[in-house]
């Protein structure tokens, strides 16, 4: 078993499992950041994973399928936005019309358009490449891990850079930062809170869309029903625990692909039931959560006790 | 009726009506007899007793589910664990029931006690977790669901599997399961416990002190607190009570009729129904009932349909999520509630003219 642990396998793995989880954690903190919790991830991700794989089988061009896809997941985005921020609807409750919406429909979709209940195997779609860098995929062991992931991971990871320079070294970042951090503030030094709250939301829409279409283009080739199984949940999580920071909330990531790439080792190798180890990346949230609010309010109370 | 109340009503049903509305308008694009399916939809459940006692059989843990919920939301308390305490409800019912011989009749009850205990524990670790470390109970609840079920999972295929059935318990005993009240149907006593829980659930958010502080710490936490209520008080209390009731109403789902077997090895979703019923019932368990007879109409339309036709059951899912985005839209209709609040002002005015002359 400590062989399988020490092996180009087992990062690829968790690689794997942590690419979907990143993008919506990403995904997550933009939103929380401009001061709102987007519940709708799990929906934006199921609908991005469905519609990754009609519309690159209908363009039959990888490219233009993925751009309409993560056009797709900025416009739930847009839509989840103008419930909360015109309609007053509570975030929360409108996440969770969305997401119920996304399961009855992606079902609906897929059969209207192929006639498959659950699972698009006839869909000739297309799937994000394998990355092979060159040079690099030579070196002994490493070459393995850093060369060869599929496209979309590199992708997730130059997204933790690129989100964090957004959200800390650009004007539109601080923004959104401050209308989260206190929007009566902002407002009064004339930042619209609304059309920054409607930004971030897109913004998030797409890189959940991201996310979801790995799952369906990247981690499986194919759409099946209800296949982000909660990740849109844990990545809320992962966010939480991350502090809502992208660095915070790839480390997280790593940590649940761990978690994840760990339980499917230990179901081949060691004699605890299957059932128990599928508990352990949701434990390991859980866990991690706790631990991670709990410093988060002895510094706050310390601060207090200081002042 | 004030007219707030009344905007309310005529709120509700617009939004009904226009989820129903375009729902009939995907089933006309994507169906080939649209007006087949439509009429089953709305009358299905109608046409015979079978059909309609299958409605009143749905209507049973929807109002468990959703009167935990009213009650957890009541206080602002984004619990969504009742999915999960739910599931460990039947979970626990099953065990009990297979592995405690007990008299007929004390059966049901230990089963029943038990899983309410294990829902109200369970539904309690968010709420332990936001008062130890200030976890977010939203994100924590999320996550405890799939914890219920693996752990469902393993106790049936480790405890208290069948291992002539695949993956279903050995049969649950009649000794414990609970009686059929109307011949010919599974409409069973759950009904009875379920309206029962309703009236309590009512009883305790508006008449009691304690549920007095609830709704006022949902309203408006800061000041709950300077009026000297303890809100830590209320955030466990809101999520203990909302989880026994929604492991209560795991435990008569799996005691019921309709189940021979604890065979769940998915979540069944009632927690997140429960979420369509408290939109609609507008946080008081009083009216989960009607709001549950709803969905649980419209769900039973939906499956007769679905059989019979070649529209998909998922369309009712859209529904709902079209219902609750417009119920829970505060501004949708705000432009027609202005006129009305003037409307009342200016009739008010008029009339203390009057009065004056």
């Amino acid at each position: 078993m400590m062989q399988t642990i020490i092996s180009a396998d087992f990062i690829n793995a968790i690689l794997r499992a942590a690419t979907p989880i990143l993008f919506a954690a990403l995904a997550s903190a933009i939103a929380q950041k401009s001061g709102i919790v987007n519940m709708a991830l799990e929906g934006i991700m199921l609908f991005a994973a469905l519609f990754g794989v009609i519309f690159t089988a209908l363009t039959g061009n990888f490219w233009l399928g993925f751009l309409l896809t993560i056009i797709t997941g900025g416009f739930i985005g847009l839509v989840l936005a103008f419930f909360i921020l015109d309609l007053k609807t509570d975030a929360i409750l409108a996440a969770i019309a969305i997401n119920l919406i996304a399961t009855g429909a992606t079902v609906l979709i897929l059969l209207a358009y192929s006639g498959e209940r659950g699972a698009s195997s006839s869909v000739s779609s297309i799937a994000a490449p394998q990355v092979i860098l060159p040079v690099l995929d030579k070196l002994p062991v490493v070459g393995k891990v850093i060369s060869g992931q599929n496209l979309l991971t590199y992708v997730a990871l130059a997204a933790v850079v690129v989100v964090h320079l957004f959200l800390y070294k650009t004007p539109l970042g601080l923004k959104i930062r401050s209308v989260g951090e206190n929007k009566d503030a902002a407002e009064s030094v004339g930042i619209s809170s609304k059309k920054v709250q409607y930004i971030a939301l897109v913004i998030s829409g797409v890189l959940a869309s991201f996310g979801g279409f790995f799952l369906s283009g990247g981690y499986m080739n194919m759409f099946t029903k209800d296949m982000t199984a909660g990740r849109g949940f844990i990545a809320l999580a992962a966010s939480a625990m991350g502090g809502n920071t992208p660095i915070g909330g790839f480390l997280v990531s790593l940590l649940f692909g761990t978690a994840q790439a760990l339980a499917n080792v230990m179901q081949m190798f060691s004699g605890i039931p299957y059932e128990l180890i599928q508990m352990l990346p949701y434990l390991t949230s859980l866990v991690g959560l706790g631990i991670y609010s709990y410093s988060k309010m002895r510094k706050a109370m310390k601060l207090e006790n200081r002042s | 009726m004030s007219s707030s109340k009344k905007l309310d009503i005529i709120r509700m049903v617009l939004a009904i009506a226009i989820a129903l509305g375009i729902s009939f308008l995907i089933i006309v694009l994507t169906s080939k007899e649209p007006v087949v399916a439509i009429v089953k939809l709305l009358t299905g459940p109608l046409t015979s007793k079978r059909s309609f006692a299958n409605v009143i059989e749905a209507m049973i843990p929807l109002i468990f589910t959703g009167t935990g919920v009213c009650i957890m939301f009541s206080a602002k308390q984004t619990n969504l664990a009742g999915e999960g305490a739910f599931h460990l409800g039947g979970l626990v019912a099953a065990v009990v029931a297979l592995k405690l011989v007990l008299p007929a009749g004390l059966s049901p009850v230990v089963a029943l006690i038990c899983a309410a205990a294990a829902g109200a524990l369970f539904t309690a670790i968010p709420a332990v977790m936001k008062i130890k470390t200030g976890s977010p109970v939203l994100v924590s609840s999320l996550l405890i669901n799939y914890l219920a079920l693996y752990f469902g999972n393993y106790i049936l295929n480790y405890v208290i599997r069948d291992p002539s059935s695949g993956t279903a318990s050995y049969p649950i005993p009649d000794a414990a399961s609970l009686p059929v009240l109307v011949s010919g149907t599974r409409v069973h006593a759950g009904i009875i416990i379920a309206l029962a829980v309703a009236v309590c659930g009512y009883l305790f958010l508006y008449k009691t002190k304690l549920g007095y502080e609830l709704r006022l710490t949902g309203q408006n936490e800061a000041f709950a607190q300077y009026s000297g209520i303890s809100i830590v008080k209320v955030i466990l209390v809101s999520q203990l009570i909302g989880g026994c009731v929604a492991g209560l109403g795991g435990g008569v789902e799996l005691l019921s009729p309709i189940y021979a077997r604890f065979t769940w090895a998915s979540l069944l979703g009632y927690g997140w129904d429960a979420i369509i019923i408290c939109t609609l019932s507008k946080k008081n368990p009083l009216y989960t009932p009607l709001a549950a007879f709803f969905l649980a109409y419209l769900r039973t339309g939906a499956s007769i349909m679905a059989r019979s036709t070649d529209v998909t059951l998922e369309i009712i899912q859209i529904t709902q999520g079209i219902i609750i985005l417009l119920v829970v839209a505060e501004q949708f209709l705000s432009g027609y509630r202005q006129k009305m609040i003037a409307k009342e002002a200016k009739a008010a005015l008029k009339e203390q003219e009057a009065s004056l002359t």
